[in-house]
């Protein structure tokens, strides 16, 4: 099975509909969202409505903790994600805001966990961001795979039993191999605002019978959200921040 | 897993006969109905309680020999599913253990010393093109075929682009001790120039029948060759040539800096031996003085600078053979110029990059013109002060230039098979522009730049490629 894996949106409109097109180019046989469809960016109420458009057509669909703060109101956000949320609530129907509060924090399918921040207290939003933040995040699930998001950086934790975790960072479009005899944390890039350096956005696409996982970039106009997100009054630094990638 | 036996059938493949095996895996020859051809199956011997690195390296070999291929390495067939029955089903080499050779021979006749080091880095040419390093290069882990060198037991292996599971495991060096070079012995595992320090190794061994620096069991043992250099191989066999001695020692430089970066300049030198610039002023094999002891001690020079930057810093600054293939049949040239030009960029990109130049004297097919005739002689002589006077203000040392007057029918043929013969990684020529010679000449460039295997720059002077 091909499953494509999309996370960190983040109402980024010309990301998502790049990612999309590279996606439908792919013809996964699964697509699944780890969550955070809304915050920072500038088109929020498009972000959900393509994630209701995929559910619909079998998508899994997670809850990021943007997508929660824009239910509940943000606590212990940045400045900017705070400022930014803010906003986002404004932008949204009730509509939006109830397909967002029916969204849960993980989903599994055969052989793996899906999960916005970490297996660990998913609800705390914790970040796989270690080798020991890995380790927990595999402590506390049963599949051999965990796939996650909410870092923005795309890395992939390898663990034997009873050993640290080994990190990799996945080269984009070379396909990194998942092993039999290990169990895996592959964190995903964000579409929506890459903070690796790289500031095309990106996805990963599993391949189960192959056991491997690639890191996908596609670039986009990078430059059409920057200027939405100064036109709207949101922090400047957000949009600066999409085009280095950080 | 079952003990595999004789008779065992594994995914399909049946255990034929038991072949010589290690104290790591068991070896068959086996056979698939689905997999035509002689087959070996690896069955790696992972008992309870086996050392987890033996698990990863079976791990690792399965990863990297599954992208491999060519014929430098065994045809990868199959593996295993690790977490059931790990194995790995490869073709069978038909060849001889370099070890076999080199236990029963050494030390070898020159001849056959160059013969199996052009083979062996041949072998890595292909393999570092595949972005992955061995690390474990031995005689153990070459047969020879009639076909050129087999690697084998990748299990020890880097692949560029792959997770280093192997050497994330552990601190310890991991490498053969005998062959290791001294950047894997601190620990980095990276570097296709820590094959051809193995490579070097292995020439040592097979010149004088000694391993240059033993076989140390420990870790002070091994680090012992980051500050004594192996008695230079002349010493121990005083019949060996100059230049292959030159060779062997640049293989084995501690410092990547003076290291060969490249198997395909081993093996240019190894095929040119008259190209070979021998070094005046080489590491001292002499014991160090007292004075010379006490001033390393008291400097305390980092082990990382002893080692010098990666050679993959070299590697990826710019092609390391160029080969300039220039026409000087006619006067004062301006595409000549322009060809020197671009050739001069080129180089600027790599600090030890190396040209070959060439021009081609053509041969009349029916017409006997032969160089040594007195005529013809001076002619090829006339061509080749014309060659190194074009070269001139490019201002190379000699141990980065060669010169080369080739005699044939074809141009475009001589080109091809020098670079297809000496892995050149980029052809600069020209193209004429003016119609008349170009009925000639012009085709050289577009048939080389058709059927090259490298790249090629063509160099035209702007504006005269109208006609």
């Amino acid at each position: 099975m091909r499953i494509a894996v999309l996370t960190d949106l983040h109402a980024n409109r010309e990301a998502t509909e790049a990612v999309l097109a590279a996606v439908e180019r792919l013809a996964p046989d699964r697509i699944v969202l780890l969550g955070d469809l809304v915050g920072y960016g500038p088109d929020p109420a498009f972000a959900v409505e393509a994630a209701e458009r995929l559910v619909a057509d079998g998508a899994i669909c997670l809850l990021g903790n943007h997508d929660e703060a824009a239910i509940h109101g943000p606590s212990g956000m940045t400045p900017h994600a705070h400022d930014a949320i803010l906003w986002t609530r404004e932008q949204l129907s009730p509509a939006h805001l109830a397909f967002l509060a029916k969204l849960p924090l993980s989903a599994e399918l055969p052989g793996m966990l899906l999960v916005h921040a970490s297996a660990r207290s998913p609800a705390q939003w914790p970040y796989v961001t270690s080798e020991k933040a890995a380790a927990e995040c595999l402590a506390a699930a049963a599949a051999p795979l965990v796939l996650c998001g909410h870092t923005h950086v795309p890395v992939i934790y390898y663990a034997l039993p009873g050993r640290m975790p080994v990190s990799f960072t996945p080269l984009e479009h070379v396909a990194a191999p998942l092993s039999a005899i290990r169990r895996h944390v592959v964190v995903v890039g964000a579409v929506g605002q890459p903070r690796d350096g790289n500031p095309a956005a990106c996805f990963a696409l599993l391949d189960t019978d192959r056991a491997e996982i690639s890191m996908i970039r596609v670039p986009y106009d990078m430059q059409e959200t920057a200027r939405k997100i100064r036109e709207y009054g949101l922090p400047d630094w957000l949009a600066l921040r999409l085009q280095i990638g950080r | 897993m079952e003990r595999p036996q004789t008779g065992s059938v594994i995914d399909g493949f049946t255990l034929v006969e038991r072949l010589a095996s290690g104290a790591m895996s068991t070896l068959w020859r086996t056979t698939h109905p689905e997999h035509p051809g002689e087959l070996v199956m690896k069955v790696p011997i992972l008992d309870p309680g086996a050392d987890v690195s033996m698990i990863v390296g079976f791990e690792t070999e399965v990863m990297i020999h599954k992208r491999l291929s060519g014929p430098h390495v065994p045809r990868f067939v199959a593996a295993g599913d690790l977490a059931r029955v790990p194995y790995i089903a490869m073709g069978f080499v038909a060849g001889t253990s370099l070890a076999k050779t080199i236990i029963a021979q050494a030390p070898l006749p020159v001849a056959e010393v160059v013969r199996i080091g052009i083979a062996l880095a041949v072998a890595l040419i292909d393999l570092h093109r595949q972005k992955v390093v061995h690390l474990d290069l031995k005689p153990q882990n070459v047969m020879m075929t009639p076909a050129g060198a087999v690697l084998i037991d990748f299990g020890l292996s880097r692949h560029a682009e792959l997770p280093d599971l192997l050497g994330e495991e552990s601190s310890a060096p991991i490498g053969t001790a005998a062959y290791i070079a001294p950047e894997q012995v601190l620990g980095e595992r990276n570097d296709p120039a820590s094959d051809i320090f193995a490579l070097g190794c292995i020439l040592y061994q097979m010149v004088t029948g000694e391993e240059p620096f033993g076989r140390p069991a420990t870790l002070p043992g091994m680090k012992r060759r980051l500050y004594h250099a192996p008695s230079p191989p002349r010493s121990v066999r005083p019949d060996t040539p100059a230049w292959l001695e030159e060779i062997i020692l640049r293989c084995l430089e501690v410092d990547r800096s003076r290291r060969y970066a490249d198997a395909a300049k081993v093996a240019f030198d190894l095929r040119h031996p008259d190209q070979v610039v021998v070094a005046r002023h080489r590491r001292s094999a002499a014991p160090p003085s007292l004075a010379h002891r006490l001033l390393t001690l008291f400097q305390k020079r980092d082990e990382a600078e002893i080692l010098g930057p990666s050679a993959n810093r070299r590697r990826q600054a710019g092609p390391s053979i160029i080969l300039a293939a220039v026409d000087l049949s006619g006067e004062h040239d301006r595409l000549a110029e322009a060809i020197l030009a671009e050739t001069k960029r080129l180089l600027d990109a790599r600090e030890d990059s190396w040209l070959a130049c060439l021009t081609v004297l053509r041969t009349e097919i029916l017409r006997e013109t032969r160089s040594v005739d007195e005529q013809g002689r001076s002619v090829y002589i006339n061509r080749l002060v014309a060659l190194k006077d074009w070269a001139r203000p490019l201002h190379l040392p000699e141990d980065r230039v060669s010169y080369h007057v080739i005699e044939a029918v074809s141009a475009a043929d001589a080109i091809l098979n020098y670079t297809e013969h000496n892995d050149i990684d980029h052809i600069v020529l020209g193209a004429r522009s003016s119609s008349a010679v170009r009925r000639h000449l012009g085709s050289i460039s577009s048939k080389v730049v058709a059927e090259a295997r490298c790249s090629v720059s063509v160099v035209r002077i702007k504006g005269s490629a109208t006609t």
